[in-house]
């Protein structure tokens, strides 16, 4: 089937076979919704935990006093503000632009980039400055648990769109435009040059598929960025 | 063979070489290396079937020794540590090492073949979903091999009894992540089942011409993806626990215990459905066949089995009853576990409709069937009883909750397991089992099962407590305990029985044909065994009962078939990179295990995150290998005398798959 769609030049004819389902929705596109099912399960779980924690133990911890609220609102403004770089790379992949998805998917794994330099600041600030650890209370314990899980979920993202921003990249790009400085860009050949010149328009469904899960990340953070860390600045919630 | 394989795939290499990863695609189907990287989805269900019986037997031998030691009062057969570490064992592995797995097998091998599918709609997941499953397996028994043994915590596993600080050996952490890693294995299973059933149906296969094994692997399936997530979340917090000094559920750092079985049962109490659905499917399809009439109520027994799924979710803490949730709490999930009766019974009217009035065959499948639904309802029965607050009080960590229990899952899902694979034998070996035999066999297996059981209740209503080791004779329970152990034994005959059987049938049976029982969906329209290709033709859909129309029905109602168009029936390449990739995930696993723990030789620990670290990166190299190489595929060109009967294909079709 991909040789039919391989060999034409329009988009929406390479993802029209990828419709032939019996839903016309592609099996990708649903496996992954069922993925992201399953992973408002993983969250639900992990958020559960930390809120009857913190109910429970509404005076150990004061984590209005850890927190720094304006870092992690501007981390997560930015993290949101890569969806929208997702959304128009999706819209680029599935209108034929690869120059323009890939300006997108950069600007979106930067963007992740900097929300992830904010989580690993961020910990690093409560370990340090506050003592806040996996094992000094069971505060610790939830909150490193579910915002690294969620930091895992962003680095495994920004790893898969890095793949796919490999893969648009003209084949042994990474042989000719970093000659000259081999040494220092070996680590990044061995891992990204099988991947480059892979691009066709059929994986215009994968670049939206793994925006997909991109969106979903970014939906929890508001999740959980409202849960863990806002409604403690509120007086009347009781913490 | 009459098909041939076009060459196009197979042909010297292309004029530019395909990078592929470190080696080339394997192409040969047979022997060691075409089980290894096979994708089919018949090879991945009989792998399913074979590793659920090796572990249903390991499981059996390990509950031999609890009823040998439990035969006279106060002997001591093994030690008290020992049958700690038997029961755990035998809940663990008969859970989800032989019944889900075992359920995954007729999933994987039946559920396409009902819906006229050539595969599942991701072959190569599938693959990884067989490797997680063994490799879990062998993680969990690897415990034995290690200082301190198998885990002696029960298969629930309840905190604060996992905290190091009790249970220090390296056998729990097996325990985790033996679990985690068939977690994963029910996922990517689920995932793709979910897809398959959704997007891949033949043409006028619609949703409610579904046959009902196929209904309950989609239901069961979402059970299995919205469940497994809670007990994963637990397992990693268990893990933090025990391994970076998290407070979870440790009492000590003002971690709370109850947190544990509300998590384990969120995901328990619907995994107790995923144990029961596939089985009801199984029944469902035979009472039918064997009754020669169609389903009874076919549309109630479909909603039911959903609205089952769904109350599942919703009653998890009648297993926590006696923790003291508060009145309210109680109330509500008392409730919510009576209503469940009325799906359940529904379906038990549904199928006793089915058969009322048929011309009934009492052949082996059927027998396990019927004794199905006597067994399964006697377990229903006491299960309502427990759904009363204050006689679950009664009768919490009794004997009367393990002859409940195993009378839901073996009464229950083995009996139906069974006349599954009586049912299917001759359609995947393309043999016929003796049904002399198997009715010895069931025989045995019903009267075993009751005489080890069914004292039980007594036992419990007379207060022996389950796990214990050992009881005094003042007691009053010798003679139910006696009798019980020989009625353990005489089940235990019966399944080696049938083990045997089913070996000398797939090597000395009668040829089997098409359809031997005269049955009624689409899986009995192919060969048995079918090709590798499934279906030479597309077939169209126009009844629910497909096959029993086209030998019985009105001509309106045959089915169409559509034959291959000039290039043959697509078929996805086989692949090592599951295989691989799920050996990275087994390397991250044990190194999870040994972290920092002391192992063998030495008495320090050794290994830090490097094992872990290692496995991970293996499992990412596989994952982004099987990306790169992508599913493939070649054509096959069935004998036109297959499909002969076939309309030609349309122009512009490139082959339904």
């Amino acid at each position: 089937m991909s040789s039919h769609a391989a060999t034409t030049d329009d988009p929406h004819a390479a993802l029209a076979p990828l419709k032939k389902t019996s839903t016309g929705v592609e099996n990708k596109k649903l496996a992954m919704w069922a993925f992201l099912a399953s992973d408002c399960m993983f969250f639900g779980t992990l958020i559960s935990t930390h809120l009857i924690y913190r109910k429970v133990y509404p005076t150990v911890v004061e984590p209005t006093e850890i927190f720094d609220i304006e870092l992690t609102a501007f981390s997560s403004f930015i993290l949101l503000m890569s969806s929208l770089l997702m959304a128009l790379s999706v819209s680029a992949a599935h209108k034929g632009n690869i120059a323009g998805m890939r300006r997108f998917l950069l600007g979106t794994i930067f963007f992740g980039l900097i929300f992830l330099s904010g989580q690993v600041y961020e910990f690093n600030h409560f370990v340090r400055e506050s003592g806040l650890t996996l094992s000094s209370s069971v505060f610790g314990s939830t909150f490193y648990v579910l915002t690294g899980t969620h930091g895992v979920h962003v680095a495994l993202g920004v790893l898969w769109l890095s793949c796919w921003t490999a893969c648009t990249l003209p084949k042994d790009w990474a042989w000719y435009t970093l000659k000259g400085r081999r040494f220092l860009w070996l680590p990044f050949r061995v891992v990204f040059a099988p991947m480059t010149g892979r691009y066709k328009h059929e994986n215009a469904l994968d670049v939206e598929v793994a925006g997909l899960y991109w969106h979903f990340v970014d939906v929890v953070w508001i999740v959980i960025f409202t849960a863990v860390y806002l409604v403690e600045y509120l007086p009347v919630f009781g913490f | 063979m009459a098909s041939t394989v076009e060459t196009e795939h197979h042909a010297p290499a292309p004029a530019e070489p395909v990078r592929d990863g470190i080696w080339r695609r394997p192409l040969k189907n047979t022997g060691l290396v075409g089980f290894l990287t096979t994708v089919d989805h018949k090879k991945i269900g009989i792998g399913y079937a074979v590793g659920a019986l090796f572990f249903l037997i390991l499981g059996g031998i390990e509950a031999l020794i609890i009823r040998a030691q439990l035969m006279y009062p106060e002997q001591e057969v093994i030690s008290a540590r020992t049958y700690n570490q038997l029961f755990t064992m035998h809940g663990t592995t008969m859970i989800f090492l032989a019944v889900m797995p075992l359920s995954a097998a007729f999933f994987n091998y039946i559920m396409p073949l009902q819906i006229g599918a050539r595969d599942v709609a991701f072959p190569r997941m599938n693959a990884l979903g067989l490797w997680c499953f063994l490799l879990g397996g062998v993680i969990l028994n690897l415990s034995w091999f290690f200082p301190g043994g198998a885990p002696a915590i029960g298969w629930f596993a309840y905190a604060p009894l996992t905290d190091r600080q009790y249970s220090p050996e390296m056998g729990t952490d097996f325990w985790i992540m033996g679990l985690q890693i068939l977690g994963i294995a029910s996922l990517v299973g689920a995932f793709n089942f979910i897809t398959t059933i959704v997007n891949m149906r033949a043409p006028g296969m619609s949703m409610m011409r579904l046959p009902l094994f196929t209904w309950m692997t989609l239901i069961t399936s979402f059970l299995i993806i919205l469940a497994f997530p809670a007990i994963t979340i637990a397992l990693i917090e268990l893990m933090f626990d025990r391994h970076f000094g998290t407070y979870f559920f440790n009492v000590e750092g003002g971690g709370k215990p109850i947190l544990w079985q509300h998590l384990f049962w969120i995901f328990g109490h619907p995994e107790v459905y995923i144990l029961i659905l596939p089985a009801m499917g199984i029944i469902s399809e035979i009472l039918p066949v064997f009754s020669r009439k169609p389903l009874f109520g076919y549309p109630l027994i479909v909603f039911s089995g959903a609205v089952i799924g769904f109350l599942g979710f919703a009653v998890w803490s009648h297993h926590m009853f006696t923790t003291g949730l508060g009145v309210v709490a109680t109330t509500a999930f008392a409730f919510l576990t009576m209503l469940i009766a009325i799906p359940t019974g529904v379906k038990i009217f549904n199928w006793i409709g089915t058969m009322w009035g048929g011309r009934i065959r009492f052949t082996t499948p059927m027998l396990f069937s019927v004794g199905f639904i006597w067994m399964f309802m006697m377990g229903g029965f006491t299960g309502i009883m427990h759904s009363s607050p204050p006689v679950d009080a009664q009768q919490q960590d009794t004997y009367f909750v393990v002859a409940h229990f195993h009378y839901v899952l073996i009464g229950g899902s083995i009996f139906a397991l069974f006349a599954g694979m009586y049912y299917w034998f001759p359609k995947v070996t393309g043999r016929l089992m003796d049904d002399f035999v198997g009715k010895i066999v069931f025989y045995l297996m019903f009267i075993g099962f009751n005489l080890a059981f069914f004292p039980m209740h007594i036992l419990g209503m007379t207060g022996m407590p389950r796990r214990t080791h050992t009881y005094k004779s003042e007691m009053g329970w010798d003679q139910s305990n006696f009798w019980s152990t020989i009625g353990a034994f005489i089940l235990g005959i019966g399944i080696l029985i049938f083990v045997i059987q089913a070996i000398h049938a797939y090597y000395k049976g009668k040829k089997s044909p098409k359809d031997p029982w005269d049955s009624r969906t689409l899986e009995w329209d192919t060969e048995s065994p079918p090709k590798e290709y499934n279906f030479p033709y597309t077939p169209v859909i126009h009844a629910r009962d497909q096959v029993w129309e086209d030998k019985y029905g009105v001509e309106a109602k045959r089915m169409e078939k559509i034959a291959p168009g000039e290039h043959g029936i697509h078929m996805p390449d086989q692949s090592w990179w599951p295989l691989i990739t799920s050996i990275g995930l087994f390397i991250a696993c044990l190194g999870m295990v040994f972290h920092k723990q002391p192992v063998p030789m030495t008495s320090e620990a050794v290994f830090g995150l490097e094992i872990v670290i290692a496995g991970l990166l293996l499992t990412f190299y596989g994952i982004a290998a099987w990306a790169l190489e992508g599913p493939g595929g070649f054509h096959l060109h069935p004998d036109p005398a297959e499909y002969a009967d076939a309309m030609p294909a349309p122009e512009d079709d490139h082959g339904h798959h």
